[in-house]
């Protein structure tokens, strides 16, 4: 990125100035090598989510920021629906609510390195990972309702998990004001096979070791010490929100003329909160986070009753479960004054700061949980939400590496052997259907996540608490 | 194999997105251009080359504009994959103004045979182009995946 566009306004803090249609300015939240390795487009599409009506104070780029559709990937916007805001389909992307939990173990590497196969065939055989891979769970169009309005909550009434695990998933399992009346046959057609499957992508399902702590006091409080076992997973809404991401997005694109709003990029397609549209939208939404929620729940089961078999001993409890493509209503303050905003965040973690009302008692001294998935050979990193982190992005942070190469590219560099074979001489065992699609996902084809993080901190968006590396991936 | 054959007046090809795909179908004409565009989508998932026509799928839509109706066919085709677990290696389309009909010929999808790699999930609007090129069609967009 030609860093003459931007002003720096500290070491870790860039500002496009409004000019054009911008309401407001863009800022970006990441060091000077990050920003100009960034692309060209992440200035030119978060300038564009600064056009759209009422967004309130900037239009937000995490550390991670990449060339997305619409918004950036990395993005974070905020509207008041009372100076006629906007929501965006575009703005949450396909795979509504995508995100990562985390489960604590009782386990220590030496543990797992004695059944690390037997675990690892286990979990590939019992969790549908990958594309044409479907789940055992058929839901009745009763028990879909259900699903789509209680989220986690559903399924541990279903026995999917316990009680204790909703207190560890955002909104306590359950997003209220979810309308599955406004998703669509075909949104539920495209889940009927998908419930309790991880997807494909960059979706996994991680047996990781904590290799590093930095933030020992929460790494307490989350349950994280040196050397012990977690479980990462990442995924989203699979197929029904797909279907609804892609509805509503016609939908918005071809309604926007109608509400006077001019779209500087199709894919910013948006209505005000306040219209039929916009409500409509936020409803299936919201079913659709639901439905992602209900679906890690389940794969939680999943991976429980692998570990049940494999290694009886072991006892997984839920650090926290994020969510990173969202559109959620929540109250910050901007200019001394309260206000209730629908914070968009693509591609970004929420991350609220200690004493936030919001988190588990248990967890709210140390602040939220900041889950950020790495790529396969790389290792991820557990954060914690900062209190300067809400003046700076109403309390978002970073959710990934971000790819450094096309997958195009990725395919001529790598071939899928070529990364399982050198990924099984640093003790990472892969598990995938899809040579080819553990080619496109090489961990060479990612940034470096140690920058992004280091970024975030410094940034002051979230701090570093314990850093993991992977002993068994289950890639989609 | 990712790319179709360089060169030829007819063909499809992927090009370069940070988190994405971009598809690309290149046609004398707009129908034998998102009949390409089709081809390209297939090779996200899989070598469309390996794909038997073994079932005809029959999609029908239509949108405002040719961009639009470009987004609309490849997502009808995302959501017929998704949901009859098919991969397609041919597509016959034809455009009338703002409607399309088409038939998309392919087969239930083999783990092992089609190796299938990232599932998309849905077409965005970004780089979305639909216009007449030296002579002929070309139509692309950034598929999610």
């Amino acid at each position: 990125m030609d860093l003459n566009r931007l002003v720096r306004r500290s070491d870790h803090e860039w500002e496009i100035a409004p000019s054009g249609g911008m309401r407001v300015p863009a800022i970006l939240y990441a060091s000077k090598a990050l920003v100009r390795a960034m692309d060209d487009k992440v200035c030119e599409q978060a300038a564009n989510v600064a056009m759209l009506p009422g967004i309130v104070r900037a239009s937000f780029a995490m550390p991670d920021a990449h060339w997305g559709y619409g918004f950036p990937i990395g993005g974070v916007a905020a509207f008041d629906a009372k100076r006629g805001g906007v929501v965006s389909a575009g703005g949450v992307g396909f795979d509504i609510s995508c995100g990562v939990r985390c489960l604590t173990t009782n386990l220590v590497r030496a543990d797992v390195e004695a059944v690390k196969r037997m675990l690892a065939d286990a979990l590939f055989a019992r969790v549908p990972a990958g594309m044409g891979r479907t789940g055992s769970i058929r839901l009745s169009a009763a028990e879909t309702e259900a699903m789509l309005a209680g989220g986690a909550r559903w399924a541990v009434a279903r026995g999917y998990g316990s009680e204790a695990d909703l207190e560890r998933v955002e909104e306590r399992g359950r997003i209220a004001h979810a309308q599955p009346g406004t998703v669509s046959e075909q949104a539920r057609r495209r889940q009927r096979e998908e419930m309790g499957t991880l997807g494909s992508g960059n979706h996994y399902l991680e047996v990781q070791e904590v290799v590093e702590v930095q933030d020992a006091a929460a790494a307490a409080a989350y349950g994280l010490a040196q050397g012990a076992i977690v479980v990462m997973i990442h995924c989203g809404s699979r197929g029904l929100g797909h279907q609804i991401g892609t509805e509503y997005l016609k939908r918005m694109a071809i309604a926007a003329p109608s509400f006077g709003i001019a779209l500087p990029d199709r894919e910013l397609a948006c209505a005000p909160i306040d219209s039929d549209l916009g409500q409509e939208y936020l409803g299936a939404m919201r079913a659709a986070v639901n439905c992602a929620l209900a679906n890690r729940q389940i794969l939680t089961h999943l991976v429980r009753s692998v570990f049940a078999d494999v290694l009886p001993a072991a006892r997984l409890d839920v650090l926290y479960d994020v969510s990173h493509n969202t559109c959620k209503v929540e109250t910050h303050v901007v200019d001394g004054k309260p206000r209730e905003l629908h914070v968009h965040r693509k591609g970004a973690t929420r991350a609220w700061g200690p004493g936030h009302p919001e988190l588990p008692a248990a967890l709210r001294a140390a602040g939220q949980p900041v889950l950020i998935g790495g790529s396969m050979g790389a290792g991820s990193y557990v954060l914690a939400g900062t209190r300067a982190s809400e003046s700076r992005a109403f309390s978002s942070a970073c959710h990934g590496a971000g790819r450094a190469m096309s997958r195009h590219q990725a395919l001529r560099t790598w071939s899928g052997r070529q990364v399982i074979d050198a990924l099984a001489a640093q003790g990472i065992l892969i598990r995938s259907a899809s040579d080819r699609g553990v080619a496109e996902e090489a961990p060479g084809a990612y940034k470096d996540l140690g920058a992004v993080v280091d970024a975030a901190e410094a940034a002051g968006l979230a701090r570093k608490v314990a850093r993991t590396v992977p002993l068994v991936c289950i890639k989609g | 194999m990712v790319d179709a054959p360089v060169g030829s007046r007819v063909r499809w090809e992927h090009f370069a997105h940070e988190a994405d795909v971009g598809v690309r179908g290149v046609g004398a004409t707009k129908s034998e251009a998102f009949e390409q565009a089709g081809l390209a989508l297939t090779a996200i998932v899989t070598d469309p080359d390996g794909v038997e026509a073994v079932e005809d799928v029959e999609v029908r839509c239509e949108a405002p504009d040719d961009e639009l109706l470009l987004a609309e066919w490849l997502n009808r085709l995302i959501y017929e994959m998704a949901t009859r677990r098919l991969v397609f290696g041919r597509y016959a389309v034809a455009i009338d103004g703002t409607a399309l009909v088409a038939h998309a010929l392919g087969e239930r999808i083999d783990v092992a045979r089609h190796q299938p790699a990232a599932e998309p999930k849905g077409a965005t609007f970004t780089t979305l182009r639909v216009a007449r090129e030296d002579g002929g069609w070309v139509a692309q967009t950034v598929v999610d995946v």
